[in-house]
């Protein structure tokens, strides 16, 4: 065996760590060289225009796409994402919400949860899974959620932000280490959208937490570290007020 | 435990649906065989074979509803388990048929001694045992749906090209069951059976008994179908069915699930096309034809798909209709007929026959689907009253604008 490689210290301190991360679709470098460090219980806003790579960038982290060179990796530099498929990046602890809200129609808001859940994912266990305490917990998040007067009615029947907030009681049920929330507040209203701000910086307390989001006003209330995307690699980064600041920042923005 | 699992599953309707099957493995074979042929009353040997039949052709089209309603996998080819199992059972009859046939051979069957076959191949061998013919009957059909399901699943074959191969599949096994030199009796199959555990297969009591064990067949079957879509791992298929990226992002193996349903509903498929063929007399590859297969996709939204007890239905109701419809002078317009109710269904019975019922489960909570959710969720948040008109952000997108707004909360 070779000798223990000596990762430098950004690596084994941080829970998700990008370097180098090249993605091309077709001759369109989705992103490019793109680098990112996320420490433990950090919360982060990533913005940037359209195009910029921040979908493309959730894709590589939950094992959708496969990057052409970089490395992607997680916890403490003790896993490599590359390697691993969509279900055992899930099941290693990365939980991630849609930009359009999914969630199963044709189960109850409940069964949504539940399915969720963190607990065995296997076939055989879910034929003999039995409930039990899981009622409780369900509970717990539906009324996070502020779902619990509805947890029986079928999640078809939910509002476009009713469904939004499901999803993020799927992502807490499911526990993670990172949570990776993609536009949360798309076509919310301006109520709905404050809630939303409250409701993730709730769970940011005792999670690590990425937030994808095209709405300045919500990263504002988030008040967390921000870095702009632009053209698959990392503009700037810094807190709201500074990444506004940025003459390049404001260059990519407005001078579109 | 598992027993317990497996009762309290049923539904009203379900109880409703296993209680009619329980009283017609009785009546009806009491109805043949013990009410005398004069009397209004008695049920005919022809009938309760007819009737055999389409309780097998019941159980089918329960397996497909199960993969196909309760996971999204539209299998094409149903048939050819169905079609294994028959073959297993047909090997079984086969070889119980002994030195009664026209050859006269003890061991090898008439199409064989016919070929100037000198011995019996070696997978012929073991089907002389009736409980090893049993094993191959669940076997057969469930080990080649894992190994292609497998394959399929885990290249994330989905929808239409799913499909399609599972058409080719039963179009291939088809094409191979027609070679003499297959083995399997070539274009005639398997027929002339004597004999099932000792009695005669011909005799009206053997007959009435395999109607018994059909209905008890399609029971068990909904039974264990039932189970399967109430327990958690049912939920999974559903959320498979409809959102499978989503189902995948939440870390189950959707493949797995996909790869364990099919192999159950091929097995039980298998069984139905086992108890198909002692009631027809014969197994020929024409059961492998893939119009064969989409027959049963029709029996199923006919009857509705994704209720079972619908797919069940709708293959008794469907071939009822054909049995009617091809002994009259209508005969030669049944296949348009069929395609016209395919169509008819789809249109305006998207939920087929059985959703013309209304839905059993209760949903509790009145479903509004114009609830005032923002209130709610800001009392259950405990996030101080929202201040209207801050909507500057709908512009968005834009850092420098917004670093004119004051920052608000923190």
């Amino acid at each position: 065996m070779a000798a223990p490689v000596e990762w430098p210290r950004a690596i084994t301190h941080s829970l998700l760590y990008l370097d180098g991360v090249t993605v091309s679709f077709d001759g369109f470098r989705a992103l490019n060289n793109l680098s990112l460090d996320l420490a433990h219980g950090e919360m982060r806003a990533i913005i940037g225009p359209n195009g910029a790579g921040k979908t493309t960038m959730m894709d590589v982290i939950t094992g959708k796409t496969r990057p052409d060179t970089g490395e992607v990796l997680f916890d403490n530099g003790s896993i490599d994402l590359t390697r691993e498929d969509e279900a055992a990046i899930a099941q290693l602890g990365i939980g991630r919400k849609f930009q359009r809200p999914t969630v199963f129609d044709d189960h109850t808001i409940e069964d949504n949860v539940l399915l969720a859940l963190k607990g065995g994912r296997t076939v055989g266990r879910n034929l003999f899974w039995r409930s039990n305490g899981d009622a409780g917990r369900i509970g717990d998040i539906l009324s996070t959620i502020g779902l619990a007067a509805h947890r029986r009615r079928l999640a078809g029947t939910l509002s476009h932000g009713q469904k939004q907030w499901l999803e993020i009681g799927m992502l807490i049920a499911q526990d993670p280490k990172l949570l990776l929330v993609d536009e949360p507040v798309a076509g919310m209203t301006d109520a709905e959208t404050m809630t939303t701000a409250r409701l993730l910086k709730d769970i940011a307390q005792d999670h690590t937490v990425i937030v994808v989001e095209h709405d300045m006003e919500f990263v504002r209330r988030l008040g967390v570290k921000v870095t702009v995307l632009h053209e698959g690699s990392v503009l700037a980064e810094g807190s709201i007020d500074e990444v506004s600041a940025n003459a390049r920042v404001i260059e990519v923005y407005l001078g579109r | 435990m598992i027993t317990r699992r497996f009762l309290e599953a049923p539904d009203r309707r379900g109880w409703i649906f296993l209680a009619l099957l329980a009283a017609a493995a009785i009546i009806v074979p009491a109805l043949n065989l013990f009410v005398p042929s004069t009397s209004p009353l008695h049920v005919s040997t022809t009938t309760v074979a007819l009737w055999g039949k389409y309780l097998c052709f019941a159980l089918l089209a329960l397996s497909l509803d199960l993969a196909w309603g309760y996971c999204g996998i539209l299998s094409l080819g149903h048939g050819a388990f169905f079609a294994l199992g028959g073959y297993a059972m047909g090997m079984y009859l086969m070889r119980q048929i002994g030195p009664r046939g026209v050859y006269a051979h003890p061991v090898l069957p008439d199409f064989m001694m016919f070929l100037n076959w000198k011995e019996l191949p070696w997978y012929w061998y073991g089907f002389n045992h009736f409980p090893y013919a049993a094993v191959m009957i669940l076997a057969v059909p469930g080990i080649l749906a894992f190994v292609f399901g497998w394959f399929a699943f885990r290249s994330r074959v989905t929808g239409v090209y799913l499909s399609i191969i599972t058409q080719a599949l039963t179009f291939a096994l088809m094409l191979g069951f027609f070679r003499n030199d297959f083995g399997f009796g070539g274009n005639n199959g398997l027929t002339d059976f004597k004999d099932i555990l000792g009695f005669n297969v011909q005799s009206t009591g053997t007959r009435a008994a395999l109607f018994s064990i059909s209905a008890l067949a399609l029971g068990l079957g909904y039974l264990v179908a039932q189970a399967v879509v109430r327990s958690k791992a049912g939920k999974v298929l559903i959320a498979v069915r409809d959102a499978e990226s989503r189902t995948r992002f939440l870390g189950y193996r959707v493949e797995h699930y996909k790869t364990f349903v099919f192999t159950l509903s091929a097995c039980m498929a298998g069984v139905a096309g086992a108890l198909y063929v002692p009631q027809v007399g014969i197994i020929n590859p024409s059961e492998f034809a893939p119009a064969n297969s989409i027959e049963v996709v029709i029996w199923v939204a006919v009857g509705g798909r994704g209720t079972l007890i619908g797919a069940a239905l709708g293959a008794i109701l469907v071939n009822y209709a054909k049995t009617q419809f091809t002994i009259g002078m209508l005969a030669p317009y049944w296949l348009f007929a069929l395609g016209a109710l395919f169509v008819l269904v789809t249109l305006f019975l998207p939920r087929g026959v059985l959703g013309l019922l209304p839905r059993p489960e209760p949903t509790g909570v009145p479903c509004s689907t114009s609830g005032p959710p923002a209130p709610k969720l800001r009392s259950a948040a405990g996030s101080p009253p929202v201040q209207p008109g801050g909507g500057e952000h709908a512009s968005v997108s834009r850092p420098g604008a917004a670093a004119a707004q004051p920052v608000l909360a923190k």
